[in-house]
């Protein structure tokens, strides 16, 4: 594969898809769109396997000077690869939730979504931190336009909310990074990762950053456009939102607010750990009392986004890793969800929870992936959900015990509405003679499915497949902000060292003596 | 002094005066229906004209040898940008028109004029005696030029109530900002003893009087007028609103370019001493202009209207370059420039092509509801031309915004550029509401008249510019822009 631009080609099938798709018939669409994303998946296996674990740390680089201002420049590292691997990943999944659910307009959204596609990758793997703007600012026009023109009936308002509060924070990112490039002079963020910016100015800038990312995360308490989009978002915007869109946020704090500015991260440390807290336990009790499944699932996510948060700006390597082990699986996770959701809203056209019940007799597949899903979204060990939160909460744990205790909290709550919500749905009576005829998954629900189960289950009990890649980035990370970490408020305390062991057997001495 | 120095330099003014006087002759004998050939003949000349810009644009020109007739003009790289700019919208404005005249869209009046195009090559004349001006009186006789043709051009619908009441507006008030400019002329002059630009550059040195303070002031609010910065926009919406369409086309673009071209050559040769005196001025009203423009918009019913606001709120972006008084922010000033050009003329011709079974012209959100079901071409191009000017990348309209703030930023009015850049947000509402009324709401279905090939191609084109590709002009554009605002920063 050498010189092969991979990167700039996976952008470029799915864009040459969404030329098509913007101009073909339903059918035609559909297909084109599937294999659009199915070669960009393949390719994405192709990078992962050509990535050099323990090799350069940007890899797959690519520069031309083409734009007056900043350059066309891709590269990554293993967080951007996993990342990308999750994108692409969800993508063919996503085309499939859409098959039938979607009936008007075909060619546009499938468009949209192949659309939406490039800028995912194209964000990931800018290293440019103009071009990273404008991928990331980019993905606010087909979004708009999914959740606007195939949404539910709320879509306006939701579409509406949700451009105007993703704008608003990345406007004053711009600013910042005007700034930042002019203090620099350099616009390549490996360069700019390096930068000692003036812990003054630091401040500022990472308050600009979080104005940005914490929308897109989001934290609490600029989450509301979330249960808003999420909930008239059609299902496969809705995993596009959960699975990628929301670990953006996450992404840019890995890539921007902690190695640019590692003082201030360390100085804002407990405004990122208050607000994080305040999300885990109050979206969780939000959550546990929707009557709606997608809105349970959305609170669910700002839930899990602050354990990501939290994990974050732990300052050390358990925390990082963590963190971006619970985006990886939160991202399959809740878009596994959302599937579920999408499956039985197809067939009864409400997302109510009470009009279901029983799930499990006549749909007894579904039930099955649903309570896999279920019990990763908890945390279940043996699942992804299981790695990730554990190493975020003992990275946590090293760095403010209070924090780790309150998040904790969440880990049971989220047990909780999970637990209940599938409790109401799938076990008890069937209430509804409409959901009761359910038919159970199709085979190509099975082939949504299978695929996520396979990689939740890969991820729970094979998680360093995941962590290898990006060790050594984490590893540099961590190296570039231990220096600023914040002091700790878990104060282990060095007991007294007992004068045995524990198993030290009394009258050893004596018995010794009697042997002479 | 050099007349054929002077000649040669002023050659495509001297082209365009005499095309027009010619047109005009052939305008009087065989009246209106030589407009085809008329209008025909007009681009050409415009075309022409533009050509002469071409070596001169690519060099680069600066320094002493672009004085003319005495220092009266100043013919240089700056000069030359915003001539393109104005000949190339000139342009479009005569390629859109006949459509419109032609059909039911003009009401009682149908049929070309041939005076239309005879008008806007005399306007041009005008705007390219203002943009190279360097001295008052050169400055006043464009300014004048230019603003004659366009009270006539905004009423050329005679027998149209609204197109009348435009007509009238714009020269009343036009006028007022005329004579409000000479007042702060003769003030200058008063107190310096020259009308030069040099000349009263000169005599403002040192300590700034009361009396030439007032010019100063006087000058610019007059100068606001032209370019409709708040607080002097108050015109805008009425004139866009009643001008016929191609004709407010026409205002949207090339005299805003003038306009910005002039007030900066103002600001900098003449006042370019006195940065402290206008900075504040002109960053009060690019502030203003931001916000207001797009307070103003979020009401509105018809999209011309709305567009007139949209013009008020993307000169608040431009005078942000201006306010930054450096060579970058005059170089960022004119990249916007040329993009809120192509951005402004797509969004007209997309209007333009709003047509009924009977050709007449939809102007309000109404009729365009559901528009991407019954015409999925005109709404794609008009949902790019919004997000574009909304500034949302990829497309051309981020990168306007992008110089314009990068030049704030590096100047060090950080927080100034981070007031406006919220503000900016505002106007992404009205924006989108275009892209939510076109994409999310159910077909009205009455956009059902064909458009002509002239209108598809201007689309075509102006959709191309502003699209993602258009970056690839970007560093051609940035290097055009950087070689006239250096002329600029020359000349002082």
């Amino acid at each position: 594969m050498e010189g092969l631009p991979i990167l700039s080609t996976m952008m470029l099938v799915p864009m040459a898809g969404a030329a098509i798709c913007l101009f073909s018939p339903a059918a035609l669409a559909r297909w084109t769109a599937l294999g659009a994303t199915l070669v960009t998946f393949a390719l994405g296996l192709v990078l992962w396997s050509n990535y050099d674990i323990g090799g350069a740390q940007w890899q797959f680089t690519e520069r031309a000077e083409l734009f007056a201002g900043f350059s066309y420049a891709l590269g990554i590292d293993g967080i951007a690869l996993l990342l990308i691997m999750l994108s692409v990943f969800l993508m063919p999944i996503c085309i499939l939730a859409s098959w039938e659910a979607i009936t008007k307009r075909v060619g546009e959204y499938m468009a949209a979504f192949l659309f939406m596609e490039v800028l995912m990758i194209g964000t990931f793997a800018a290293q440019d931190i103009f071009l990273f703007y404008v991928f990331f600012e980019a993905g606010l026009i087909p979004m708009y336009l999914i959740i606007g023109v195939w949404g539910g009936d709320n879509r306006i308002y939701a579409s509406y909310k949700f451009f105007l509060y993703t704008l608003i924070g990345s406007v004053l990112m711009l600013i910042a990074m005007f700034w930042m490039v002019a203090e620099a002079g350099t616009s390549d963020i490996p360069t700019l990762m390096q930068y000692e910016f003036p812990p003054a100015a630091q401040t500022w800038l990472w308050l600009a950053f979080f104005a940005s990312f914490a929308v897109k995360v989001p934290m609490w308490p600029l989450h509301t456009w979330l249960p808003d989009a999420h909930v008239q978002a059609p299902t496969a915007g809705s995993v596009i939102l959960a699975g990628v869109l929301l670990k953006l946020g996450g992404y840019g704090f890995i890539r921007f607010s902690l190695p640019m500015f590692p003082e201030a991260s360390a100085q804002f440390a407990w405004l990122v750990f208050t607000l994080s807290m305040i999300a885990v336990v109050y979206t969780s009790l939000v959550a546990l009392v929707q009557a709606d499944m997608k809105k349970l699932i959305a609170y669910s996510s700002v839930a899990h986004m602050a354990i990501v948060t939290v994990g974050l700006f732990a300052f050390n390597v358990q925390g990082l890793e963590g963190a971006m082990i619970v985006m990886l699986s939160h991202g399959l996770v809740s878009g596994a969800l959302f599937l579920c959701v999408g499956v039985i809203y197809d067939r009864l056209h409400t997302r109510e929870i009470a009009r279901y019940g029983g799930l499990a007799i006549n749909m007894p597949y579904y039930a099955l992936f649903f309570l896999l899903f279920t019990m990763a979204s908890i945390g279940l060990p043996g699942t992804s959900g299981f790695v990730g939160e554990f190493l975020s909460l003992a990275g946590i744990y090293q760095t403010s015990t209070l924090v780790a205790l309150v998040s904790t909290t969440g880990i049971i709550l989220g047990a909780a509405y999970m637990l209940y919500l599938y409790r109401r749905a799938a076990f008890g009576d069937q209430k509804n003679a409409d959901a009761a005829a359910m038919k159970d998954i199709s085979p190509r629900e099975w082939a949504m499915m299978v695929p996520i189960a396979a990689v939740v289950l890969w991820m729970g009990v094979y998680p360093e497949s995941f962590l290898a890649p990006m060790r050594a980035d984490i590893a540099a990370l961590d190296a570039r902000i231990a220096t600023a970490a914040p002091a700790s408020d878990s104060n282990p305390m060095m007991g007294t060292p007992r004068e045995h062991a524990a198993n030290a057997l009394e009258h050893t001495a004596s018995h010794e003596e009697g042997a002479h | 002094m050099d007349f054929a120095h002077s000649f040669a330099l002023i050659a495509p003014e001297l082209l365009l005066t005499g095309a027009g006087l010619a047109l005009l002759m052939v305008a009087a004998f065989s009246g209106d229906k030589a407009a085809r050939l008329v209008s025909i003949l007009a681009v050409a000349a415009l075309f022409a004209a533009g050509f002469m810009l071409v070596p001169g644009l690519h060099f680069g020109t600066d320094g002493p040898e672009t004085l003319a007739f005495g220092g009266l003009l100043r013919i240089d790289s700056f000069a030359l940008f915003a001539k393109a700019l104005i000949y190339l919208a000139a342009i479009a404005a005569l390629i859109i028109a006949p459509a419109f005249f032609n059909s039911a869209a003009a009401g009682t009046e149908r049929g070309l004029r041939a005076e239309y195009p005879i008008l806007v090559v005399f306007a041009c004349v005008g705007m390219s005696v203002m943009v190279s001006a360097s001295d008052f009186m050169s400055l006043y006789l464009g300014l004048e030029l230019n603003s004659l043709t366009a009270y006539v051009l905004a009423a050329i619908l005679r027998r149209d109530l609204r197109s009348g009441e435009a007509g009238l507006k714009y020269f009343v008030l036009g006028a007022l900002a005329s004579g409000i400019i000479l007042y702060g002329m003769s003030l200058l002059y008063g107190f310096t003893g020259s009308t030069s630009f040099t000349g009263v550059r000169a005599g403002l040195e040192g300590e700034l009087e009361l009396g030439a303070m007032f010019g100063l002031i006087f000058v610019m609010a007059g100068l606001a007028f032209k370019i409709s910065a708040v607080p002097f926009h108050m015109w805008t919406p009425d004139v866009y609103e009643g001008a016929p369409t191609p004709v407010t086309a026409f205002f949207a673009t090339a005299p805003k370019v003038a306009g910005v071209a002039l007030t900066a050559r103002v600001v900098f040769e003449v006042f370019g001493g006195q940065v402290l005196a206008w900075q504040q001025i002109v960053m009060f009203a690019a502030l203003a202009s931001i916000v207001f423009g797009a307070l103003g918009a979020i009401g509105q019913e018809n999209l011309k209207r709305l567009l007139a606001y949209s013009s008020i709120n993307n000169i608040g972006f431009i005078l942000l370059g201006l306010a930054v008084a450096n060579e970058a922010g005059a170089a960022a000033m004119l990249v916007y420039l040329f993009i809120y050009v192509a951005m402004s003329i797509g969004s007209f011709v997309a209007l333009l092509m709003l047509r009924g079974e009977d050709g007449a012209l939809f102007e309000t959100f109404a009729d365009i509801r559901g528009l991407s079901l019954t015409q999925p071409a005109i709404a794609w191009a008009l949902l790019l031309f919004m997000f574009s000017l909304a500034g949302i990348p990829p497309l051309l309209g981020f990168y306007s915004k992008f110089v314009i703030f990068q030049a704030t930023v590096e100047a060090g009015l950080v927080a100034f550029g981070a007031i406006a850049i919220a503000a900016s947000v505002i106007g992404a509402f009205y924006y989108i509401k275009f892209v939510k009324v076109m994409f999310f709401d159910e077909p009205a279905g009455v956009v059902t008249g064909k458009s002509g090939a002239a209108h598809w191609a201007l689309l075509a084109l102006t959709a191309l510019i502003i699209s993602p590709l258009g970056y690839l002009l970007t560093p051609s554009l940035t290097d055009l822009a950087a070689k006239a605002a250096g002329a600029l920063f020359l000349a002082v």
